[in-house]
């Protein structure tokens, strides 16, 4: 009775798992930008996905606006927002404990989840597909479209950030006020100003991370709750690594992708979290993180 | 002699502690003053009080003329006040040369889209700036052969060096050392001593010095203020401060006459 092993099968959920890791990535390197450039835990980065979508469904298919510009606004209005929220909340609250710091994202989370209800309602809205669904096939293996392009795209967002941040000299003066701000500023560096940057930059990372979920699922308040899954990514990627969050964002892809295969969509969301806490248990900063040596 | 930064009256504290008590002095331009005091006496506390990283309770800094006492840190540095950390406060995830660019940072212009596009004018400005930097920074401290090395392979000589680079390449008129050869052996010593005395005779940069170093102290600099408990005790020509009977008493201890009753009154309890 034994059937051969579907080897097939397992090539198809491992290759979804890696494309679909793609998007993982990006909302993971949101989270990054954030930590790194001003040790925020920022557990709103789901409600800006959810902005964003909301944001371009509405410019989009509401006041049917082109798609290249509503995507423009979209973005400049999430990064307006973000902008905002650093300097209405994070700004006073620099210098409090992590703690207070911590609660207050999770305090505008509920808060941004709470206006999108009261402007947007609850239902559920059908978001045109914005990218192409036909299929790629490698050999037997066929994998949708959607999920390939996404990974593309995410591709292309993680490389252009981490290019600007390795060249550009407003890059480079991010990383040095992210590392040392009391030096940065010695050297002139404006660094309030970098840090509205990184929230502006995370906003727009979320915000195209979700326009794309988005448009692959549907749309609802229930969006914001997306980007929770991706925590499994950042603690295992290691919270201050950009290259850290793509190599965990793509094998928590490959592992919800078997997962889901064999083991149903269930325990979906339970197994990323038991493999980053075994992999906790032998290293304690994730992959790529930054070791903390604290001199007593 | 023009004054070129003139501190009047600062004072500071954290809670219960006076770091700083009605503290004042002036820089000559073009000139090395140096600020010595036994340890806690407050010179790092006065370095973040000019820098503008501690907001003094009163008194006012001046610079060239201005009250610049209300100035935020960042703005200070790009009128021209620039500093080293005692504890070498480089970005240890760079190289040698992002680190002495970002000392250029605060005199461009280029905004973060223009930079991200890197056309244009923002090109233009960061290959000026490069070409400053290789001629006037690299060359001139000698460390052209580490340019591309990152920091934390350096030695602690050379890393200072480099921190002293990326103040330099700010294009500062008032460079502010916080113990530049504190942890450096004698030749290392030397060689700093002598950068530093290029740097002010051949720029006309002012320098405000904070050392322990006695010797290089009392060789290079024209001026001494001495602080002690936050408060300065004396200054002048090397030569005076170290004649001054205060000065002594400082760096000395109280001296038998006080050290005595007090071991005596602790036996006796």
């Amino acid at each position: 009775m034994n059937a051969p092993f579907d080897w097939i099968a397992l090539a198809e959920f491992a290759l979804i798992g890696v494309f679909s890791g793609g998007l993982l990535a990006l909302i993971a390197l949101g989270f990054v930008l954030i930590y790194k450039g001003t040790g925020v835990i920022n557990f709103a980065m789901g409600e800006f996905m959810m902005l964003g979508a909301y944001f371009f469904y509405t410019s989009h298919v509401m006041w049917k606006l082109p798609m290249w510009l509503s995507l423009a606004l979209t973005l400049a209005a999430v990064a307006a927002v973000a902008a905002l929220i650093e300097r209405a909340i994070l700004r006073p609250l620099a210098g409090q404990p992590v703690i207070s710091i911590l609660m207050a994202t999770i305090g505008l989370a509920s808060a941004l989840h709470g206006v999108v209800d009261a402007v947007w309602g609850g239902n559920n809205y059908e978001m045109p597909p914005l990218l192409p669904r036909k299929a790629f096939t490698f050999g037997e293996i066929l994998i949708p479209g959607q999920v390939v392009w996404s990974f593309i795209l995410a591709a292309l967002i993680i490389t252009a950030f981490t290019l600007y941040f390795r060249y550009s000299r407003t890059g480079i003066a991010m990383r040095a006020a992210a590392s040392d701000p009391m030096t940065a500023y010695v050297l002139g560096i404006d660094v309030r100003r970098t840090q509205r940057l990184t929230w502006m930059f995370a906003g727009v990372v979320g915000a195209v991370a979700g326009i794309v979920v988005g448009s692959m699922t549907s749309l609802s308040p229930a969006l914001g709750g997306a980007a929770l899954g991706v925590l499994a990514v950042i603690i295992l990627g290691g919270l201050d690594s950009i290259a850290g969050a793509i190599v965990a964002g793509l094998i928590i892809g490959v592992i919800e992708s078997l997962t889901a295969g064999y083991l149903g969509g269930k325990v979906r969301d339970i197994v990323p979290y038991v493999t980053v806490l075994l992999i906790l248990l032998v290293k304690p900063y994730g992959l790529f993180g930054t070791r903390q040596i604290e001199r007593l | 002699m023009t004054d070129i930064l003139q501190v009047d009256n600062l004072s500071l504290s954290f809670g219960g502690i006076r770091a700083l008590n009605d503290v004042s002095f002036t820089a000559s331009k073009g000139e090395i003053t140096a600020i010595i005091g036994p340890n806690g006496a407050g010179k790092t506390s006065l370095f973040n009080s000019i820098s503008g990283f501690y907001k003094p309770d009163s008194g006012r800094v001046v610079f060239e003329g201005a009250d610049i006492s209300r100035v935020a840190a960042h703005r200070r540095a790009e009128i021209g006040l620039a500093r080293t950390f005692q504890n070498v406060a480089l970005f240890r995830g760079m190289t040698v040369l992002d680190n002495i660019k970002l000392g250029g940072h605060g005199r461009l212009k280029s905004n973060a889209l223009s930079a991200m596009w890197y056309l244009g004018s923002a090109r233009r400005e960061e290959m000026q700036l490069r070409s400053e930097i290789e001629r006037d920074v690299i060359d001139f401290l000698e460390i052209d052969h580490i340019r591309n090395q990152p920091i934390s392979g350096l030695a602690y000589g050379l890393q200072k060096r480099v921190e002293l680079a990326r103040a330099l390449a700010m294009q500062p008129k008032i460079l502010m050392l916080d113990e530049p050869v504190a942890g450096m052996n004698r030749e290392e010593t030397e060689d700093m001593a002598r950068f530093i005395l290029d740097i002010q005779e051949e720029r006309g940069i002012t320098v405000l010095l904070i050392e322990h170093d006695m010797g290089m102290v009392m060789d290079i600099s024209s001026k001494v203020v001495v602080l002690n408990f936050g408060e300065v005790i004396g200054s002048g020509t090397p030569h005076d401060v170290r004649a001054n009977p205060e000065v002594i008493r400082a760096y000395l201890g109280g001296g038998h006459d006080k050290v005595v009753p007090t071991l005596t009154e602790e036996a006796a309890t």
